[in-house]
């Protein structure tokens, strides 16, 4: 299962994609949420939707100096919260900030690829793939 | 509400002495819930009985509410201020990112006071507000390039929302906006002119906190329904396709839209400024406020090309609605759908009121057309209906003009039309420039008792179409209904839900989702706080002068054919009669 945005495009901005990844954990607001939705320079230009792009060598895991992020066999990672430091190097080595980060509790949020968001997107940006072979698209 | 909601935080920024503190007000929301409610009581609070709307005491109040940032449309922030427009209440509600922003920074409520010496913007995150010099902002002639320049300097991308004034506000035109993200607006009432006399450019602000709420699976539950509703309830729909600009056709049909200073009210040339054909060829784009997946905001592309240059366009994305096309269209007799853009475009630009600008410009031009006032009083300007140039090289003259009657016409029609006459014309409410509705007697005593009045205090236009073009009413029976309408939109502003969720967000869902931010309040409850906010609210109007006795009601709506065939001085009298015994 792979989280992927299928049209960016069509986004409107309304974060309901965001919302719903923070809601998993049961609150509301945004401290918990793993995909970002941003403008690309003025909501007139459009939004670039930022999701993890579930890497099978993931750079963020490769420089969590405690093993915290592990590589999870056939893409992706698994964050181990109780060996997190907080020390942020996951964030700065995605290049594309799929790493958010939960400033109340000073660790990573990582995206598990469950796909919740998809459901909260009603104009049909995001989708979760099954195969991860056949993807065809890019993230954003 | 929940123990540590930090709904109850409000930020107190001093403009003067660049010092801000954090005062937990959980005694106010606990009372009023957040908005419109405690955004009332914090006016009461902190605006001195009978200051000048543009004294650096005045304060400036925004206010979110407990659903937003936990439930979708929760999205509005309320503005509160003196109107240096009417003198009395000023308040406003805007979209964008606002409230989610004011949310998720860790406020409820942020009351800002004083003025600074030279041009600021803020900064606000992290729980601090970082004074930004912004004289180099000062004076630019597209208030979008401001908010670019601020976007590009401040953090919290897809987080922050970004107000600012126009050079509208920085001149003190008394129907000045702020405008935030672009498209949204704090409109009507002339906050921009209160940014502007205390030096106030703009606002950045933005976080990333979580709400608690109390029972998890309640929660997702009710969000579902809600977010169901949202999505696909035929209520919404139609904000989501065509928008509201759909009502330009369906209010000509019935006669109902006014058109060249409601002279008329329904023309045979609307066609090309109808909402379904705006849509057809200009439409680009729909964006969303946050956290609403309505997506109602139009964006048209205007396409201009440069004279000098083949093949070298300008091309600039335009905000548009049914209140746009109506005020810079049909009422002053635009029915092209480019020159409607263009004008549109400059009058966001220098960031003024669209709907008061509109009749401004409209009441200008049947002055001049009547002879009242002569070309110099224009500024050399000729204006005719219709005269999309002329009106823009007005607009851009508001606010910095040479003559008398320009300097008027930036303080609103009701001042211009006191100084210079055709006040029979003159179609303003309160002294707040008529909304786009001509559907009969309901709609006007709208605008008139409203507290802020505008037809979205009460929706009168509603009852006009739904009741008043079918069976008789009283004028006290119009009134009753108008009073129970706007309490319970009192209660909506309060949570801040925006007034386009009214047909989902009922009083027994209002109660079942405060619920689960901590407020045990039943419909009846809530009923009985959105009546006492709106005394609370005529409280304010007339502690600063506010008097039934003084409205004025322009001549010419008696005169222009109505779906009712019901607006008549003693209906409009009766209404506001009864309206005083049962307020004052």
């Amino acid at each position: 299962m792979k989280l992927s945005v299928r049209d960016v495009m069509r986004c409107v901005g309304c974060q309901s994609c965001m919302f719903a990844c923070s809601r998993r954990s049961g609150n509301a607001g945004l401290s918990n949420t793993c995909i970002g939705v941003k403008s690309t320079g003025g909501i007139s230009r459009g939004f670039s939707v930022i999701v993890c792009r579930s890497c099978e060598n993931p750079p963020c895991a490769a420089v969590c100096p405690t093993g915290a992020l592990v590589a999870k066999e056939g893409g992706g990672v698994r964050l181990n919260s109780s060996k997190c430091i907080g020390c942020g190097l996951c964030k700065d080595a995605c290049v594309i900030e799929a790493v958010f980060w939960n400033r109340e509790q000073n660790k990573p949020v990582i995206c598990v690829q469950c796909g919740y968001c998809v459901d909260y997107c009603p104009y049909e940006v995001l989708e979760l793939i099954k195969d991860k072979k056949g993807v065809a698209h890019d993230a954003e | 509400m929940m123990p540590n909601d930090s709904l109850s935080k409000v930020l107190y920024i001093d403009l003067t002495k660049k010092k801000f503190e954090t005062r937990d007000r959980k005694d106010l929301f606990e009372k009023y819930l957040g908005g419109t409610g405690v955004a009332t009581e914090l006016l009461l609070e902190e605006c001195p009985e009978g200051i000048d709307p543009l004294h650096p005491d005045a304060p400036i109040i925004f206010a979110v509410g407990p659903l937003t940032g936990a439930f979708p449309l929760a999205s509005k922030t309320c503005a509160m201020f003196k109107s240096p427009h009417t003198g009395d209440l000023g308040e406003s509600h805007a979209g964008g990112r606002s409230a989610i922003a004011i949310r998720m920074a860790g406020y409820g409520a942020i009351v800002i006071k004083g003025a600074s010496e030279m041009p600021l913007y803020l900064n606000i995150y992290d729980g601090k507000v970082q004074f930004k010099n912004a004289t180099t902002l000062w004076g630019m002639k597209d208030g979008s390039i401001p908010a670019r320049v601020m976007r590009q300097k401040e953090k919290g991308e897809g987080l922050r929302a970004i107000f600012r004034i126009g050079t509208a506000g920085e001149n003190l035109v008394t129907y000045s906006n702020v405008t935030t993200e672009t498209y949204r607006h704090f409109g009507r009432l002339g906050l921009g002119a209160v940014f502007g006399s205390k030096k106030l450019k703009g606002m950045v602000i933005s976080g990333k906190k979580a709400i608690e709420v109390n029972n998890k699976k309640a929660y997702r539950g009710l969000y579902d329904q809600i977010y169901k509703a949202a999505t696909e309830s035929p209520v919404m729909k139609k904000y989501h396709d065509v928008g509201t600009a759909i009502n330009i056709k369906a209010l000509n049909f019935i006669k109902a839209l006014p058109v060249k200073n409601l002279q008329f009210s329904s023309s045979e040339t609307i066609e090309s400024v109808s909402g379904e054909s705006i849509a057809q060829h200009h439409l680009a784009r729909r964006v969303a406020c946050a956290h609403c997946p309505v997506a109602c905001i139009h964006l048209a592309f205007l396409r201009e090309p440069y004279d000098d240059d083949p093949y070298f366009y300008k091309t600039s994305p335009v905000c548009y609605d049914f209140e746009l096309i109506y005020s810079l269209g049909t009422m002053v007799g635009i029915d092209e759908p480019t020159n409607l853009l263009k004008l549109i475009d400059i009058v966001e630009q220098v960031g003024v009121d669209a709907m008061s600008m509109g009749v401004i410009l409209a009441w200008m031009t049947e002055m001049y057309e009547r002879k009242k006032i002569t070309i110099d009083d224009l500024d050399g300007i000729a204006i005719k209906w219709g005269d999309a140039e002329a009106y823009i090289e007005i607009v851009k003259k508001i606010g910095t003009s040479t003559t008398k009657f320009l300097e008027a016409c930036g303080k609103g029609v009701d001042y211009a039309a006191k100084q210079f006459g055709g006040k029979e014309f003159a179609m303003q409410f309160g002294k707040n420039e008529m909304a786009g509705y001509h559907t009969g007697p309901s709609g006007y005593l709208g605008f008139l008792l409203g507290a802020r009045h505008s037809h979205l205090d009460n929706g009168g236009y509603s009852i006009d179409q739904k009741d008043l073009v079918k069976i008789d009413l009283t004028p006290a029976q119009v009134v009753d209904k108008l009073l129970e309408e706007e309490a319970i939109r009192q209660i909506l502003s309060s949570i801040a839900v925006c007034f386009f969720a009214r047909g989902i967000y009922d009083l027994k869902l209002v109660s079942e989702a405060v619920k689960l931010l901590g407020f045990d309040l039943t419909d009846n409850d809530l009923m009985e706080m959105g009546k006492k906010i709106h005394l609370n609210k005529y409280k304010f109007k007339m502690r600063e002068g506010f008097r039934f006795e003084n409205l004025d009601v322009p001549e010419r709506i008696y005169e222009t054919t109505d779906p009712t065939g019901k607006i008549t001085k003693k209906f409009i009298q009766e209404g506001i009669n009864y309206a005083k015994s049962l307020i004052s």
